[in-house]
């Protein structure tokens, strides 16, 4: 008799600590190469493809190991059909290849890559960033509500009466109260009839007669006074308006593309605006983009245009702030929508035109957005004489005091593409709670 | 009557409950033993869920196991490859230590309970009872004990010196696990008291007699007497007992760096890395015994009327897809089947006993027509491993079934030439090279400590002995290298000469 045990019951996850442990370790490994990934020029990838195979790195397991196309090897393989001694089969083909699985040793698991969804490899991304103004004042005056079930209520419209439970409690009330039954008054009624169906009725009988026409009488006075359903019973659907969270949100895209926004900076521009569309992405179910160019004059266009053509002239910012508050008067009320905002421009600017810029955004703009970010684009040359200084082109200027009225504007400059990230994780990186608008 | 017939079956339907599975335990074991003549370790059968097989997996089959990041990266590929469809999961997996424990899928149908437990309970059994590997170089009644002691000890040693210093040094240890068995020589028998007393004594030993004043002492004081120095070092050199195969054990009693529980992390890695050195020298003796046991019995069962056709034929199915060999160009092809060859080997020996032809009488007269295949089979499992079974009994027969044939590969050719085949001319070649393909003391890689210069630079010296000019993965090599420099404490040099010319193939050091 062998000794039988069931483990079906025995703790689960007995290897949970090592898988802890191998996600502990991918996990560094994958966050480096994301790392690299956003510093080199991948972030469009990163956005477009799923699938992002594991580094194997330092999941590695090295051995001494053969290496696999050197030495001399035998091989015994079955299934001959035609060979005979002599026979030559080249080395790229079936019968080499058939070989070469024939003599590897434990070769399949150091091939294995580990797959993660684009979904995991954005939240190693945006690790640690948290968008400024989360909470969202819309969040707290709800537009929409949904009715929600939520229990029973002793009051409520008719229209909600839960008949079952209503039910349910009547009964229970007429139990325990003993309401005479409508069998039996009837039973009862109908021996009264029979006595009175009789000719001659006995003293006896008359007796009888008598003792129950007053049980009946009784019986049905109780019966009125005990209703069949009375008001305590009654329960009604209770409904819970639920609100819904604003999921919407609208990205402006302002970008300067006049002549002295050349290539790399428009570059520059595009992956930052990558880089915030890839965030907002992540938090909110639908987003809308505008992109808006400007030159002296600001127009709405697609992203092809904002991005690949080029419109000759001078530099009025002022326009491209007009035309957003337009925008958003017309079609993104700021009841319903997160607005976020990013500008990218070179800095330069017709003279007195930044002024009009900082007043537009402090009378107004600022108010409705929910974040501002202005990335001005800089030559590398110029990276060490503006490093961090308040000096520079009049709208850095015109701007600063925007930054110092507003918590929810941030403003830097980029020089080259390795710069974006560590600005935007600095633009985006968890802050204290800022101020709501009021 | 066909009442009495069907009452004699040991299960009628396909779900499983303990009293039919004890049963068919029991029929089982009537065959197995009396029959058979099998001699077995006193069985445990534990059921278990898919997801807990999955954790076996992981953990090289264990049931006990000590906690490291590589066996959840297997978890995640074994679970991977699960979920997606792309293998199912074993039936059964088995553990030779005593008494003989066996895990059974919760999922599998009743006929396929029988199915594993001949396989795994008395196949597998006898195996881990009687083959000479198995006795000469593990310890069943200890290998519980001893995992159980290893996992807390590494534990234990997580929590005082860190999760990430414990990992440090398994990391490396894992990379020399290969190197880290004796090949020729006998390892001393592990006794888990007299290991746990040791270790502890060891760290009690280490805690009493530190005393942080020798830590501020100078290094390398000058040496009064260069010659006398000379002697000694000399004299250590022959302590040291080089050159030694087993890197693992070389590092644990000679580092001059690590520290007491360090060098005990390396001899437990090194434990399970012999104890496990039996199991890949007889794969295919392994399966094919318990794939012949389990085919035995269950045709036994049925003859007696014990099991039904129904069940016979689920058993069958499975057997056969068990057994099943692609040839080399069908894609399903991955290797010769150890199922399927040591199956038909060891029915090729039952029917050499009973019906030989001709042929066979030449090519094995000393079995050939003696009827005793149960004895010639008990003989063989006792007392081969993988390489010697197929050298010694490998039959032209088998090898027409097969139609194997020899593909040489010659490093410097765009061809690979077809040597032999299975002809009169080419079974001798084909068996032969078939045996040394099995040989995994000859394939892998030879790796030795030769030198260690203690008085000068304290460079460890290895030498890989390259065996028909296969060399190493380069990349694979220096990272080896360095894992093995991290448990040396200083720098490691490796050099390649070929075993055949003596010559210097590469040189290669860690910087």
């Amino acid at each position: 008799m062998p000794n039988f045990i069931d483990r079906r019951l025995n703790p689960k996850d007995k290897s949970l600590g090592n898988r802890r442990r191998f996600l502990k370790r991918a996990r560094e490994e994958l966050k480096r190469t994301i790392k690299e990934h956003v510093k080199t020029d991948r972030i469009a990838d990163v956005d477009a493809g799923h699938k992002v195979p594991m580094p194997v790195g330092g999941s590695n397991e090295p051995t001494f190991r053969p290496a696999r196309d050197s030495g001399d090897r035998e091989y015994v393989l079955p299934g001959n059909r035609e060979y005979t001694p002599g026979d030559r089969i080249e080395k790229q083909g079936g019968g080499g290849g058939g070989a070469g699985s024939g003599a590897g040793t434990g070769k399949d698991e150091d091939d294995f890559q580990f797959l993660l969804s684009r979904e995991e490899v954005l939240d190693l991304f945006f690790e640690d960033l948290e968008l400024p103004d989360m909470i969202k004042l819309s969040l707290k005056e709800a537009v929409a509500f949904k009715p929600r079930r939520a229990g029973f209520a002793t009051s409520g419209s008719p229209t909600n009466i839960n008949v079952g439970r209503t039910m349910r409690n009547s009964y229970g009330r007429r139990i325990a109260l003993h309401r005479p039954g409508r069998k039996a008054v009837e039973a009862l009624a109908e021996e009264i009839a029979q006595l009175e169906a009789e000719m001659s009725l006995d003293t006896s009988k008359r007796q009888r007669l008598q003792a129950l026409r007053e049980e009946l009488d009784g019986l049905e006075r109780r019966r009125r006074r005990i209703p069949y359903v009375d008001p305590v019973d009654i329960r009604f659907n209770r409904f819970e308006r639920q609100p819904l969270p604003n999921a919407n949100a609208v990205m402006f895209c302002l970008m300067d593309v006049s002549s002295s926004m050349g290539e790399r900076e428009k570059d520059l521009a595009k992956r930052f605006f990558v880089l915030l569309h890839l965030f907002l992405k992540r938090r909110y179910d639908r987003i809308d983009m505008v992109f808006i160019r400007h030159t002296d004059e600001a127009g709405e266009v697609d992203e092809d245009t904002f991005f690949y053509s080029t419109q000759s002239g001078g530099t009025v910012v002022s326009t491209a702030l007009e035309e957003m508050l337009n925008i958003i008067r017309e079609r993104y009320p700021a009841k319903e929508w997160n607005i976020y905002a990013a500008q990218a421009s070179d800095g330069d600017n017709i003279p007195r035109d930044s002024e009009r810029c900082a007043a537009i955004l402090n009378g107004a703009l600022m108010r409705l957005c929910q974040y501002y970010a202005y990335v001005e684009i800089i030559d590398e040359r110029e990276t060490e004489i503006f490093g961090s200084t308040d000096n520079g082109t009049s709208l850095w200027r015109a701007y600063r005091t925007v930054d110092d009225k507003w918590p929810n504007f941030q403003m830097t400059r980029i020089a080259r593409p390795s710069d974006i990230y560590p600005v935007f994780r600095k633009l985006f990186a968890r802050q204290p709670t800022m101020q709501f608008r009021s | 009557m066909a009442k009495s017939a069907t009452s004699q079956l040991l299960f009628h339907s396909s779900d499983w409950n303990f009293k039919t599975l004890s049963r068919a335990y029991d029929a089982i074991e009537t065959i197995a033993l009396d029959e058979l003549g099998l001699n077995v370790y006193p069985n445990q059968l534990e059921i278990i869920s898919a997801e807990q097989m999955l954790d076996a997996y992981s953990s090289v089959g264990m049931p006990l196991m000590y906690q490291h990041w590589s066996f959840g990266k297997r978890f995640v590929f074994e679970e991977h490859h699960y979920r997606k469809g792309h293998h199912g999961l074993a039936y059964e997996l088995v553990i030779n230590s005593n008494p003989c424990i066996t895990y059974l899928m919760e999922g599998n149908t009743m006929a396929m309970q029988t199915l594993v437990t001949a396989h795994a309970s008395f196949g597998h059994n006898h195996f881990f009872k009687n083959n000479y590997l198995f006795r000469q170089w593990t310890d069943a009644n200890a290998i519980l004990s001893y995992m159980e002691f290893s996992k807390k000890y590494i534990a234990k040693c997580e929590e005082r010196h860190g999760t990430s210093a414990v990992e440090a040094i398994l990391d490396s240890a894992h990379a020399l696990m290969e190197q880290g068995v004796f090949r020729s020589r006998r390892p001393p028998r592990l006794s888990t008291k007299k290991e746990q007393e040791r270790a502890r004594e060891r760290l009690e030993y280490e805690e009493q007699t530190y005393s942080d004043l020798w830590r501020t002492l100078p290094r390398s004081a000058e040496r009064p007497n260069p010659e006398e120095a000379e002697r000694e070092a000399l004299e250590r050199k022959k302590v040291l007992n080089l050159p030694e195969e087993n890197l693992l054990y070389f590092l644990e009693k000679n580092s001059l760096i690590l520290e007491p529980w360090q060098r005990e992390l390396l001899r437990i890695v090194r434990v399970i890395a012999q104890y496990f050195y039996p199991q890949r020298q007889t794969k295919v003796m392994n399966e094919g015994c318990a794939t012949f046991v389990h085919y035995t019995i269950i045709n036994r069962l049925f003859d007696q009327g014990k099991i039904s056709e129904g069940a016979i034929l689920e058993m069958l199915h499975s057997h056969s897809s068990v057994v099943f060999q692609p040839t080399f160009d069908d894609p399903r092809y991955s290797g010769i089947n150890p199922y399927a060859l040591g199956f038909a080997m060891m029915q090729e020996i039952e029917r050499i006993c009973n019906n030989p032809t001709s042929e066979d009488r030449d090519w094995f007269p000393h079995i050939a027509g003696s009827g005793q295949w149960r004895e010639t089979l008990l003989d063989a499992w006792a007392n081969h491993r993988d390489e010697s079974f197929i050298l010694q009994y490998l039959s032209p027969a088998l090898i027409r079934k097969f139609r194997l044939f020899l593909l040489t590969d010659q490093r410097n050719e765009k061809y690979c030439e077809v040597a032999a085949i299975h002809n009169e001319r080419g079974y001798r070649a084909v068996r032969a090279a078939l045996a040394k393909n099995y040989d995994i003391g000859a394939n892998q890689p030879d790796v030795q400590v030769v030198d260690v210069d203690l008085l000068g630079d304290r460079q460890l010296r290895l030498r890989h002995n390259i065996k028909n000019g296969i060399l190493l993965e380069e990349k694979e090599r220096d990272a080896t290298l360095q894992h093995v420099r991290h448990l040396w404490g200083y720098d490691v040099s490796l050099i390649g000469i070929d075993a055949e010319t003596g010559k210097v193939r590469y040189e290669c050091a860690t910087a």
